[in-house]
C-alpha cells in the first residue's frame, strides 16, 4: 500500500514540477522568444535579474515548492530504479534512509538559500 | 513500486537498455530513465550553485563565472532538451498509466490486436512536441 501511495505522489509531483519548472525554463531559456521576469537587459542569470526575481514573494514560495517536489520526485525515482536490481532488505533500508536524509539536507540548504537570497534582494 | 515477486529483473542493467519486442515505447522508457537521472544530477549541483546568491553579488558572479564557456552552454542545452523530453513523455506516461489513450478492452478474437498500436499515435505525437520544444529552446543558445 505504502508504495502505491508514494507512487501516486510521484506522479502528482510530476504534475506540479511540470508547471513550476515549465515557468522556470521559460524564464531562463525561452527569453529570446518570451521574455518574462527579466526586467534588466542582458542574461536571465545576470545579477540584476536575479535580484529582481529574488525580491518577489511569489518566487520565494514557488522555488521552495519546486525544490521539495523535484527532490522527492527525483530521489524517489532513483530509489525505484535501484530497487529493480533486487537488493537485499538491509540495502533497501540503507537506501531509503540515505535518500531521505540527502533529500532533507538539500531541501534545507535550498530553502535557506531561497530565504537568504530574498533578504539580500530586498536590501539591495 | 510493487515488489516484483517471482519476476526479478534478471538481466540487471542490460534489461534497462534493450527494447526487445516491446518496440518504440520501450526505448522511450530507457530515455525517460536516462533523462530523469540526468536532471536529478544537474539539480543537486544546481542547488549548490544557485545558493551562492545568498552571499550577494560577488559570490553570485564568481559562481556564474565558474560555469561559463561552450562546454557549459552545450550542457545547459542538454538539460533543457532532457527537460523537454522528460516533461512531455511524463505526461504521456501519466495518461497511459491511468488508463487513458490505450483503447477499450476488446474480446480476444483472431486476428489479435495489441493495445500497443492504440497508444502509438500518442507516443509519436508527444515526441514531435518534444522535438519542437527542444528546437525552440535551442534558439536562445545560438545567440
Ligand atoms: C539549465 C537550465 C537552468 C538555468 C539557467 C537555471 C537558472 C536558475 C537561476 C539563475 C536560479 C536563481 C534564482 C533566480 O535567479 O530566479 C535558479 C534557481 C532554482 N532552480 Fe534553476 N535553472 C535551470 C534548470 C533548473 C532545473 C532543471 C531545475 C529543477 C530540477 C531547477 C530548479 C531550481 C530551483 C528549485 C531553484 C531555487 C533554488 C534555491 O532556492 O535554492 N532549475 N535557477
Ligand atoms: C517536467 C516535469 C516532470 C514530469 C511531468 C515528470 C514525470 C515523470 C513520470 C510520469 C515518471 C514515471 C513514473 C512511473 O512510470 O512510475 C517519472 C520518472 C522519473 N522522473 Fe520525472 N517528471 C518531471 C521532472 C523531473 C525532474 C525535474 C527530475 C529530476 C530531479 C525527474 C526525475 C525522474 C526520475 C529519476 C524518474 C524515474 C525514472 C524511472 O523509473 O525510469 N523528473 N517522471
Ligand atoms: C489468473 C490467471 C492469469 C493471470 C493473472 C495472468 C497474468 C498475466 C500477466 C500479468 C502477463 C504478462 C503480460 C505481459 O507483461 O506481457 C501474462 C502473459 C501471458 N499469459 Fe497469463 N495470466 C493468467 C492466466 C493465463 C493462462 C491460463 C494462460 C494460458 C493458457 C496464460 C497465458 C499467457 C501468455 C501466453 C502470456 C504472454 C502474452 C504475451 O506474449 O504478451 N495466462 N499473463
Amino acid at each position: 500500500m505504502r508504495d502505491q501511495r508514494l507512487w501516486t505522489w510521484h506522479i502528482g509531483a510530476g504534475a506540479v514540477i511540470l508547471v513550476l519548472l515549465g515557468l522556470h525554463m521559460t524564464v531562463m531559456h525561452l527569453d529570446a522568444i518570451v521574455r518574462v521576469f527579466n526586467p534588466a537587459p542582458g542574461e536571465p542569470v545576470d545579477w540584476a535579474n536575479v535580484v529582481a526575481r529574488g525580491k518577489s514573494v511569489f518566487f520565494l514560495v514557488t522555488y521552495v515548492l519546486l525544490l521539495g517536489t523535484a527532490l522527492f520526485h527525483g530521489f524517489y525515482g532513483l530509489r525505484n530504479i535501484l530497487f529493480e536490481l533486487n537488493p537485499g532488505a538491509p540495502a533497501k533500508k540503507a537506501m531509503n534512509g540515505l535518500f531521505l536524509v540527502a533529500g532533507l539536507v538539500l531541501f534545507a540548504i535550498g530553502t535557506w538559500a531561497a530565504w537568504a537570497g530574498f533578504t539580500v534582494a530586498r536590501s539591495a | 513500486m510493487i515488489e516484483n515477486k517471482g519476476r526479478p529483473n534478471r538481466l540487471g542493467v542490460k534489461g534497462w537498455l534493450g527494447g526487445g519486442r516491446w518496440g518504440f515505447e520501450r526505448y522511450l522508457y530507457a530515455l525517460h530513465r536516462l533523462t530523469g537521472l540526468a536532471l536529478l544530477a544537474y539539480f543537486v549541483l544546481h542547488i549548490g550553485v544557485t545558493s551562492s546568491r545568498a552571499f550577494g553579488e560577488n559570490a553570485w558572479t564568481s559562481a556564474m563565472g565558474a560555469v561559463k564557456g561552450p562546454l557549459f552552454s552545450v550542457g545547459e542545452f542538454l538539460v533543457f532538451a532532457a527537460f523537454a523530453f522528460h516533461a512531455v513523455n511524463g505526461i504521456r506516461l501519466a495518461l497511459v498509466e491511468l488508463g487513458f489513450a490505450i483503447g477499450q478492452p476488446i474480446e480476444p478474437v483472431y486476428p489479435y490486436r495489441t493495445s500497443v498500436d492504440e497508444q502509438r499515435p500518442l507516443a509519436i505525437g508527444v515526441m514531435i512536441l518534444a522535438a519542437i520544444l527542444a528546437i525552440v529552446g535551442g534558439i536562445g543558445f545560438l545567440k
